[in-house]
């Protein structure tokens, strides 16, 4: 025993701890994020519980189960629960029943004890819609156009399955209508009485120019008219068709066609469907926008926000971070202002991110945007153009924010070049800029992109400053659309980060918002856990790669 | 930021070896490659000092927005105006484009005024009727008595010689025709044009008072006769014409002293001063019958006698000025035996006080002397913003409704004066130190930035959320140090080459992690947890160590064959399902521990019987979550500086005769220690400037307590909160700006400190 503690032994093993400590928790929590976000896409089992109330009513509750809990019996007799006195805990269920507008809650806990009986019938149909979440309950009749649908339980789901594919094609059409061509149609009239201002405040507007305005004015209106006419026309058509469902509380609802999204009977599932379903689920979120303030649908505008804002700082910062790693590594020479650049790069990398939201929000928005509105766009007044938070000012502020790491990463790869091919290149009689040009940056280009994969990486997960230059809970449109100048970078944008912000604290129900920000975390950590991996693997290979070459 | 520190030492080697200039004369014949070469030169080395530049741009923006508050006052004269005879009331537009004032007569006078700022471009203003005079509707009965006028408004209430009293408000129209701005002055009279009837007996009212807001209108005055009267009048909106009637009662009040030198009303209506020598009496006016005073309190200044009396913005302070030119500011504090008037601070000016004036909305003030001299103070921080002194003696004073503008009358003119006061409420002090703040019982450190009245008092201390980081960042060191720092020890010195190339790369992920992923499972998933489960946390700390301790001697004990397989070099992968299921144990026997030890709830238990406030999201659970984000940081770069110890040091301790574990803390940590404080003081960087996890994590109070079971609020989540909803350019907007300064100097020296000590460190190396 002497001899095992005087060897240091259990010291060693404590360090030893602490490593396995630490594994646990990273792995752990990359699993957490991975089992909670990948669930909840799986279709779950719809339950339909017979319940005893305390007032001695039997009640039917249908929906899924969310969480379970077990609670300790005394909690439950404190607060004047009935329970036997030889059971010492009680299992509680939370159940999502759905049906917002006909239930004061769309949550409810359950405790077993009052669970009578606990079946999963086959005919459950869940309802996806575009308001008021889920709806849960039997298909007794769909109405086609008035007519109530003849024939047993297959007939009424064929009719039902196309009845929805109907409305889902016409709601295609519609949002094309409505996103592309009638928006189109105001960012045009918006540029026509933006260019009467411009006129109006040189004092240029002459009566044929504004004529001219006028008549653009007018033929647009018109092609508004008739869309609008056309749209009006559409959405009738998606209401034509409704559908009867009997809820938990037996009785009859109708639902509009138009307001599914999708329909399916997870009880009725095989397991390689459920599979399959789970994969377009998985599709829809990446593809679709978000619906109920964010609780729910897709994060596509988060997605392509994310990737818009981190390509633009990605031709910012490359540049920029290139050109000050050649010059702290090529041309630098030892002296006091070099060793002030290399403290300020180390001190750029150090620095809160928050305090950067703060100078771009300060110095970028409003001293340099308000100036290019001052000067550029008077005729916006007093709407601000660039002098307010959007894509171009986050992606500098991200720039600077980035900056040490490209500068590291590409000073590695330059380093990492063998001194042999420099000479021999100057040998040859090339100037230093042509060595570089030709030669050093080639050979140094996967470690800068090696550090433009960090900086990405970093960028999409970087909120704080995002928070105060650019980014909303919902952006109406993207920064890129079929409009001239297609690159909108003075729009707002959505972020997966402040995605999952937003939605984890600021949702007005964090019930339901709760799993889809364990999706969107793990959409998230995947993307940079992947750029990370990938980065660290060019790393490695280049270190490889030019170990032979220094022999 | 580890590997730099690798990359500087590589190419500090190799920098040298490029700086030869070029003199091959193969290649001096081309001066197009010649100049391009010289460009490219002259390119890069902007750009590389374009980084220099960026760090100090935002040093110096930080300093360029933070510097306005706490530039000096300025007061300078802008305009004059005569007058034949005095003025009872007088004032400015909001804009200072038209003055008015009041004359004996009663006479309503308006005149432009010089314009103290500029317009703004292709805005034309014009003054219709540049000056104008409108007569008061006075009977031929009626002559002016007395004159009271509101701070946070333009209304002026004259009490007339018949007992009666009329309110009225000068009033400027502004018509927009064709680009063209046009102020039109006229008057209102908000309670009617027909004066009220105060004294049926009619008696001459000697001194009047009023407050009004848009429900109630209270007047108290003194009839020449000693009488004092309260009349109370309640809007009421009549349904079909929507006009608005005003209805009340007058009272006599009963339980006066003889002498009264001055009435003051509190805009809330609740609450009657009257000054009588040196003694003030208050009186409540919340009853619908006035009885006696709550309270007499003597407010003079040791060996002086009170002159002048004057309230604050907000009517919560009195301010009280003396012959000896003292003037003490009372509020109301709540003690043991209810509220009572107390005594705060004290301000003073050369000479006695004359007249005390107050600016709408802040709590700045403005004080005349008998000797001609103004002063300008601010009550919260107690500073003294500006002195100046005047030619003769001033008789009216006010201020302009922006508070940018003084308007005097003095010699016959009045005087306007452009004061530019924009940030009075902050003072390094204030800042920094206890404050007594209104309605408070004792000095404090508070930080309360906004509120929904327009008189609010703002709190701006930033010593609760300077503590609140330091808090934050303690204990996510806590968490954090033992377990990195261990971790690196044993990942550098002593696992195993293969098993650290995978377990580096792993916990250096820990580092990509975006931090609002920890914040949002720290908020949402760890903090319930750790409140239903509270031993569990407590559990794991002790019973961990002992596990691990106990798995290390039944490991010694296994016969020499099974530890040959079982191999101590891998007891990172042995400890993990030993790890596994003591944490599993833990939770598992949590509940049970409650009830034995705890009554069944252990929150229950912390909060009564233990006496200490328990949240459910408090610095326990930031601490865990910030530990993990710093964990990587201070493991990367602490690693890197055990791995570098050069290896003859250790082996020739070993050859001597040292265990490993005495090798490694005898020699290689001490010669690492320089790397192990540079990385401490690198995860200390990132711990305070930390915001997502904070943001997520912590109730976001700004309380002082080191409670680990309470929240706090840290200046980056601070800033993050209050930024985008705080005005631009306003005080609380410039005081955001300098706790991101505060920040940023922060996180400075501790990154500058940790560089230099590795600067160090490498050359102490270069010499093993």
């Amino acid at each position: 025993m002497g001899n095992w503690y005087k060897s240091g032994s259990p010291w060693i093993w404590l360090t030893s701890g602490a490593v396995s400590i630490s594994l646990i928790a990273v792995l752990g929590l990359l699993a957490l994020i991975a089992w909670r976000g990948l669930t909840f896409f799986w279709p779950s089992q719809i339950w339909q519980f017979e319940v005893l109330n305390p007032d001695g009513n039997q009640q039917r509750v249908i929906g899924e189960i969310y969480q379970r809990e077990m609670i300790p019996a005394l909690q439950l007799r404190e607060s004047g629960v009935a329970v036997a006195a030889n059971i010492e805990e009680v299992e509680s269920l939370l159940i999502k029943t759905g049906n917002r507008e006909f239930v004061e809650l769309d949550f409810r806990w359950l405790l077993t004890s009052t669970i009578i009986s606990q079946t999963t019938p086959k005919q459950l149909a869940v309802f996806e819609r575009n308001k008021n979440g889920n709806f849960y309950g039997y298909v007794k009749s769909v109405m086609v156009d008035g007519v109530k649908v003849t024939g047993g339980p297959q007939a009424i789901e064929q009719a039902l399955a196309l009845a929805l594919q109907r409305v889902k094609s016409l709601a295609e059409q519609v949002e094309q209508l409505q996103q592309g061509d009638i928006g189109r149609i105001n960012y045009q009239l918006e540029e026509l009485r933006l260019q009467q201002r411009r006129y109006q405040l040189a004092d240029d507007l002459t009566p044929s120019i504004s004529n001219e305005l006028r008549q653009q004015q007018d033929a647009l209106s018109k092609e508004y008219q008739q869309l609008e006419t056309k749209l009006f026309a559409m959405r009738g058509q998606m209401t034509r068709d409704v559908v009867m469902v009997s809820d938990m509380r037996g009785e009859l609802v109708s639902i509009a066609m138009a307001n599914v999204l999708d329909v399916h009977y997870p009880n009725k599932m095989t397991t390689l469907q459920k599979l399959g379903y789970w994969l377009s689920a998985i599709a829809g979120f990446v593809s679709d926008d978000p619906r109920e303030a964010n609780t729910e649908g897709g994060v596509f505008p988060a997605i392509f926000g994310t990737v818009f804002m981190v390509m633009l700082m990605a031709v910012i910062v490359t540049p920029f971070g290139v050109v000050a790693a050649i010059y702290l590594h090529e041309y630098a020479k030892k002296g006091p202002i070099t060793k002030f650049v290399r403290i300020a790069v180390i001190n750029l990398a150090g620095v809160p991110s928050v305090v950067y939201g703060v100078f771009g929000l300060g110095f970028f928005v409003y001293v340099l945007g308000g100036s290019i509105d001052s000067l550029f766009y008077p005729e916006a007044a007093p709407a601000p153009v660039f002098g307010t938070p959007g894509v171009l000012w986050s992606a500098l502020t991200l720039a600077i924010l980035t900056l040490p790491v490209v500068i590291v990463s590409t000073e590695e790869g330059l380093s990492r070049i063998p001194v042999s091919l420099r000479q021999g290149s100057l040998a040859l009689g090339a100037t230093k800029a042509e060595t570089l040009w030709k030669i050093i940056i080639p050979m140094a280009s996967p470690a800068i992109m090696t550090g433009l994969i960090l900086a990405v990486a970093r960028a999409a997960g970087e909120v704080a400053p995002l928070m105060l230059v650019g980014v909303v809970k919902m952006a109406p449109t993207l920064p890129l659309d079929g409009n001239f100048p297609f690159f909108h970078v003075d729009r707002k944008f959505m972020h997966l980060g402040f995605h999952i912000y937003d939605v984890g604290f600021q949702s007005p129900n964090v019930e339901a918002a709760r799993p889809l920000v364990f999706a969107t975390s793990f959409l998230l950590v995947t993307v940079i856990i992947g750029l990370n991996i990938s980065a660290i693997g060019i790393r490695n290979y280049l270190r490889e790669k030019y170990r032979s070459l220094e022999g | 930021m580890h590997s730099y520190s690798l990359v500087q030492d590589n190419i500090m080697n190799q920098a040298v070896v490029l700086n030869r200039p070029v003199t091959n004369p193969l290649i001096a014949s081309s001066k197009i490659r010649l100049l391009k070469d010289r460009l490219a030169q002259y390119g890069i080395t902007a750009g590389g000092l374009m980084v220099l530049m960026t760090l100090l741009m935002i040093f110096g923006y930080l300093l360029y927005v933070v510097e306005p508050v706490f530039r000096a006052v300025q007061i300078t004269a802008q305009d004059s105006q005569p007058v034949n005879a005095g003025v009872r009331a007088l004032g400015s537009d909001e804009l200072n484009e038209v003055g008015y004032y009041y004359d004996q007569q009663g006479q309503l006078n308006f005149y432009p005024l010089i314009p103290t700022r500029p317009i703004p471009n292709k805005e034309k203003v014009s003054i219709e009727t540049q000056y104008r005079v409108i007569e008061l509707p006075l009977k031929s009965s009626q002559a002016i008595s007395s004159t009271a006028r509101l701070t946070d408004a333009e209304s002026v209430a004259f009490g007339l010689t018949d007992g009666n009293v009329l309110i009225s408000k000068p009033h400027f129209l502004l018509n927009y025709n064709d680009d063209t701005r046009t102020i039109v002055p006229n008057v209102a009279y908000p309670y009617g044009q027909e004066s009220l009837v105060i004294d049926d007996q009619g008696q001459p009212l000697v001194k009047i008072a009023f407050a009004a807001n848009d429900e109630m209108l209270t007047i108290v005055a003194l009839t020449a006769d000693n009488r004092v009267l309260l009349s109370r009048q309640i809007a009421s909106e009549n349904f079909m014409t929507e006009e608005i009637q005003w209805q009340g009662d007058v009272q006599q009040l009963t339980d006066l002293p003889a002498q009264i030198d001055q009435l003051i009303l509190t805009p809330s209506q609740q609450l009657l001063f009257v000054r009588s020598g040196n003694q003030l009496y208050l009186y409540d006016l919340s009853q619908d019958e006035v009885g006696a005073p709550r309270e007499v309190v003597t407010v003079n200044s040791p060996q002086a006698n009170v002159t002048a009396v004057g309230i604050l913005s907000g009517g919560s302070s009195v301010l009280i000025g003396n012959t000896n030119g003292v003037i003490s500011q009372w509020f109301e504090t709540s003690g043991d035996n209810g509220r009572k008037l107390s005594h705060v601070r004290d301000f003073s000016i050369e000479g006695a006080v004359a007249s005390i004036v107050a600016e709408p909305y802040r709590k700045t003030f403005a004080v005349v002397s008998d000797t001609g001299e103004l002063s300008l103070f601010h009550s919260t921080s107690e500073a003294t913003l500006i002195t100046k002194q005047l030619t003769g003696q001033v008789s009216t004073m006010r201020f302009s409704p922006r508070y940018n503008a003084l308007i005097f009358n003095s010699n016959d003119q009045i005087e306007f004066y452009q004061v530019d006061n924009q940030h009075p409420e902050v003072t390094w002090s204030a800042l920094w130190q206890e404050v007594w703040y209104e309605g408070y019982s004792e000095p404090d450190y508070v930080w309360q930035s906004t509120s929904a009245s327009d008189d609010f008092e703002p709190k701006l201390s930033l010593v609760p959320i300077s503590f609140g980081t330091i808090k934050a960042a303690f204990y996510a060191m806590l968490f954090a140090m033992p377990l990195a720092v261990a971790g690196a020890i044993y990942t550098a010195y002593f696992m195993p080459a293969g098993l650290r190339k995978v377990v580096k790369p792993t916990v250096e992920t820990m580092e990509a992690l975006p931090t609002v992923i920890l914040g949002f499972l720290a908020g949402l998933w760890l903090a319930p947890i750790i409140e239903t489960r509270l031993p569990f946390v407590l559990m794991l700390v002790v019973f961990l160590p002992v596990a691990i301790v106990l798995f290390s001697w039944l490991h010694y004990r296994l016969p020499p064959s099974v530890k040959f397989v079982v191999n101590e070099q891998f007891s990172t992968l042995l400890l993990i399902p030993i790890v596994l299921l003591v944490g599993w144990g833990c939770y598992e026997l949590s509940p049970l521990l409650e009830l034995y030890f705890m009554q069944g709830d252990a929150r229950q238990f912390i909060s009564n019987e233990l006496g200490i406030n328990f949240d459910q999201r408090n610095a326990l659970v930031v601490g865990i979550a910030m530990g993990f984000a710093v964990i990587p940081t201070i493991f990367s770069i602490t690693e890197d500086a055990i791995f570098s110890v050069p290896s003859h040091l250790s082996n020739g301790s070993l050859a001597l005769g040292a265990t490993r574990w005495q090798t490694l803390v005898g020699v290689v940590l001490l010669t690492a220690s320089p790397g192990i404080f540079s990385a401490v003081m690198m995860g200390l960087g990132r711990a305070v400037g930390e915001t997502m996890i904070v943001l997520m994590a912590t109730g976001n109070t700004p309380i002082m307590d080191w409670n680990i079971f309470e929240g706090m609020r840290t200046l980056s989540a601070n800033i993050a909160v209050e930024m985008p909803e705080s005005e631009v350019g306003s005080t609380h907007y410039r005081v955001l700006f300098l706790a991101a300064f505060v920040l940023f100097i922060f996180t400075f020296m501790f990154n500058t400190v940790a560089e230099l000590v590795r600067q160090n460190l490498r050359e102490k190396y270069g010499s093993l």
